[in-house]
């Protein structure tokens, strides 16, 4: 495979503090009269560095999607490959026509025409005349502004506008396209175009690295994740993954479990207690976060006083409404557990899909014995955070507004 | 992966250091339907929304060419070395306007287009430049109106008229370097933006405009060689006519300076335009 873009030892510092470009001539000039000095000795300024020693390759016809916080250098990274600001050290090689997006539209002239301002917008994107002549009615059918084109853009609705821009650069036809946060801005209905667009781009084989704060967009549509964090890599691997660990950073989670011993909000005899739960992957590791979709393990510690008998270890869903979603146990399962012996040990749960809506679901949790012997029974302060995931992958997150639940499923029509 | 192969408009290596190996020229040509579109795009605004649209580009030196008549011509009776007053002061606004406009649009290029400077990669050294050539749309009009005068004179239009387009040449580079220059000062430094008109209004009266040089007192001629300006528009007038005398010297002195005025500029343009985008 050849490697379309690699990236090494980058790194771009920023002065900040007493910034030069905040001195007025004038101002350098009393300043220079004041301390002549100042200029020949080192100045104690204040730097930042938006990005420090990133590396990372992509292949041809990779999507690379890059995630991170405001402030963590995405922009800046993708200013660099773009050419538009230099590093400070560190170098870049991209093979062939790059293309940026790090916004739609730009470049646009109010006062002039669609149609005018197409062909201006086209060559600042790097489009010969030509080629926006061959795409021309198509660009206009995509935007859906046929009635206006030659109407200034200062009379346009700024989704017209957009959509004019975005129709622009859909057509593009670059080896390596840079895209910034263009699918934050515009409606549903635009934003889907996006998304289909984005989607035709990743199957003529052109490398595209993405940014966007629209996870699912970056899930659906990327195969690698880079997450970006104070300026340095903090994660590079497959997209879903880096997105869960990403979201999991994020909101803070459930950070992988929850000591149980000091809660005091419970009512049972005690000889068997749960003492901790964990939330895990299927493969075992902890996981910091749960999303719609997500396949999840819980692991319920406990500690035995004395000896017990005939256990059922039960486990209740709640709504944040109070609604009993779902009650699952040992004793449903028939699964017989005779007796456990003083000590410590845990019990799996295996969930195979969360199928919730995101939100914050309560539990609870029971131990019972022989004879319905309440041994332990937490009824709150158990709480399960579900994330929000682009389930039917298909760029479109789960929405809690969508109900409780969903089912596994597909559409079908038959017609089309 | 050694054999990495560049090819297109935005190829091979971004490094800390040695960029500027890339090929001034050869990216300018890449880039030519950019600046191309710019250009067009600058002459093309400029009379939006008017009534009197490009018609602007000669009421503008025509009227000025009437108020100096009145005031210079009646009034303080300033010698034009017997050239008919009309064509002596047109001869020489038309190519001033075009340097003032071009100093003025071109030397705030770069802040007034920071939306792309920040957005999107291509030679910066474009913006000042579709400025420089947006002006000749405004020069040539004005140029055939001057014909007009000049057959309404029915004075003889000469072999010195190619100098006319001729002088284009220095003056572009002239007006191209020192906006160029003032471009990238700006960036840093937003004084520019105030002392451009300011040094516009004080370099028309130190420029053989309102005067042909030959009322200067000897002892003070000298003082015309530091401005660029003075020989080419002194050439400028010569192309129309050519009956009067002229100061050859102080013409390829001007020459000359244009030159050193569009290189110096161009280096200090390529030598800062890598902070623009961070600091515009």
């Amino acid at each position: 495979m050849t490697i379309s873009i690699q990236v090494e030892g980058l790194s771009k510092r920023y002065r900040i503090g007493r910034l030069q470009q905040d001195l007025s001539l004038r101002e350098q000039l009393v300043e220079f009269v004041r301390r002549p000095l100042k200029n020949f000795g080192r100045d104690k300024e204040e730097v930042i560095w938006a990005l420090r020693d990133v590396s990372f390759r992509a292949n041809e016809g990779e999507v690379v999607g890059i995630v991170g916080r405001n402030g963590a250098g995405k922009s800046t990274l993708l200013k660099i490959l773009s050419r538009i600001t230099y590093p400070t050290s560190g170098s870049v090689k991209v093979k062939g026509r790059v293309a940026s997006l790090l916004e739609v539209g730009t470049g646009f002239h109010e006062e002039l025409t669609g149609r005018e301002n197409v062909y201006l917008n086209g060559s600042i994107l790097g489009m010969r005349k030509r080629e926006v002549n061959r795409h021309f009615d198509t660009i206009v059918e995509f935007a859906g502004v046929e009635q206006f084109i030659d109407t200034p853009i200062k009379r346009y609705s700024s989704g017209m506008r957009l959509r004019l821009g975005f129709a622009v650069a859909a057509h593009l036809n670059p080896d390596v396209l840079i895209v910034d946060e263009v699918l934050a801005v515009g409606d549903a209905g635009f934003q889907k175009k996006c998304v289909k667009a984005m989607e035709g781009l990743r199957n003529t084989g052109r490398t595209v690295l993405f940014v966007s704060h629209n996870l699912a967009a970056v899930e659906h549509l990327c195969s690698r994740g880079i997450w970006i964090d104070a300026g340095q890599v903090c994660m590079d691997g497959e997209a879903k993954e880096v997105i869960k660990a990403y979201m999991g950073a994020f909101s803070g989670g459930q950070s992988g479990g929850m000591d149980l011993a000091a809660i005091e909000k419970r009512v049972g005899s005690g000889e068997i207690r749960y003492t901790k739960i964990e939330y895990l992957n299927p493969d075992g590791t902890q996981c910091g976060i749960t999303r719609s979709g997500d396949a999840l393990v819980l692991r319920f510690h406990y500690h035995a006083e004395k000896t017990v008998r005939e256990l059922s270890f039960e486990f209740l869903l709640y709504t944040p409404m109070g609604t009993l979603l779902t009650w699952t146990s040992t004793w449903q399962h028939r699964i017989l557990i005779p007796e456990i012996r003083p000590g410590d040990g845990y019990v799996d749960l295996e969930i195979d899909s969360i199928n919730l809506v995101p939100g914050t679901y309560n539990f609870s949790l029971l131990l019972f014995g022989e004879d319905a012997k309440v041994h332990d029974k937490i009824e709150s302060g158990l709480v399960l955070e579900i994330e929000v995931s682009d389930v039917y992958n298909c760029g479109r997150v789960l929405e809690s507004r969508w109900g409780i639940m969903y089912f596994p499923q597909r559409w079908r029509i038959p017609a089309l | 992966m050694n054999s990495m192969i560049s090819v297109g408009l935005e190829e091979g290596e971004i490094t800390g250091k040695d960029y500027a190996k890339v090929s001034f020229i050869r990216e300018l040509w890449d880039y030519r339907e950019l600046f191309y579109f710019l250009a067009w795009r600058d002459a093309k605004v400029r009379y939006k929304q008017t009534v009197l649209g490009v018609l602007w580009a000669l009421i503008q030196p025509f009227f000025t060419m009437v108020i100096f008549t009145v005031v210079f011509g009646q009034m303080a009776n300033i010698s034009t070395g017997g050239i008919p007053r009309p064509i002596f002061y047109l001869s020489a606004l038309i190519p001033w306007a075009y340097f003032s406009s071009t100093l003025t649009t071109g030397g705030l290029s770069l802040v007034s287009n920071s939306n792309l400077l920040t957005k999107i990669y291509f030679p910066r050294i474009i913006l000042p430049a579709a400025a420089a050539l947006g002006g000749l749309v405004d020069f040539l009009l004005a140029t055939a109106m001057l014909i007009g005068f000049v057959v309404y004179y029915q004075l003889p239009l000469g072999w010195n008229f190619f100098l006319w387009p001729i002088l284009m040449m220095p003056l572009v580079l002239l007006a191209f370097g020192a906006s160029a220059f003032l471009a990238a000062l700006n960036v840093k430094y937003r004084d520019i933006k105030y002392a451009i008109p300011f040094g516009i209004q004080l370099l028309l009266f130190i420029t053989p405009i309102i005067y042909p040089s030959s009322v200067l007192p000897e002892e003070y001629r000298w003082m015309l060689a530091f401005n660029p300006l003075s020989g080419l528009i002194e050439a400028f007038r010569f192309a129309l006519v050519p009956t009067q005398q002229m100061n050859w010297s102080l013409v390829w002195l001007s020459l000359g300076l244009s030159v050193v005025v569009f290189i110096g500029g161009v280096i200090y343009f390529k030598r800062t335009e890598r902070a623009f985008a961070d600091i515009v």
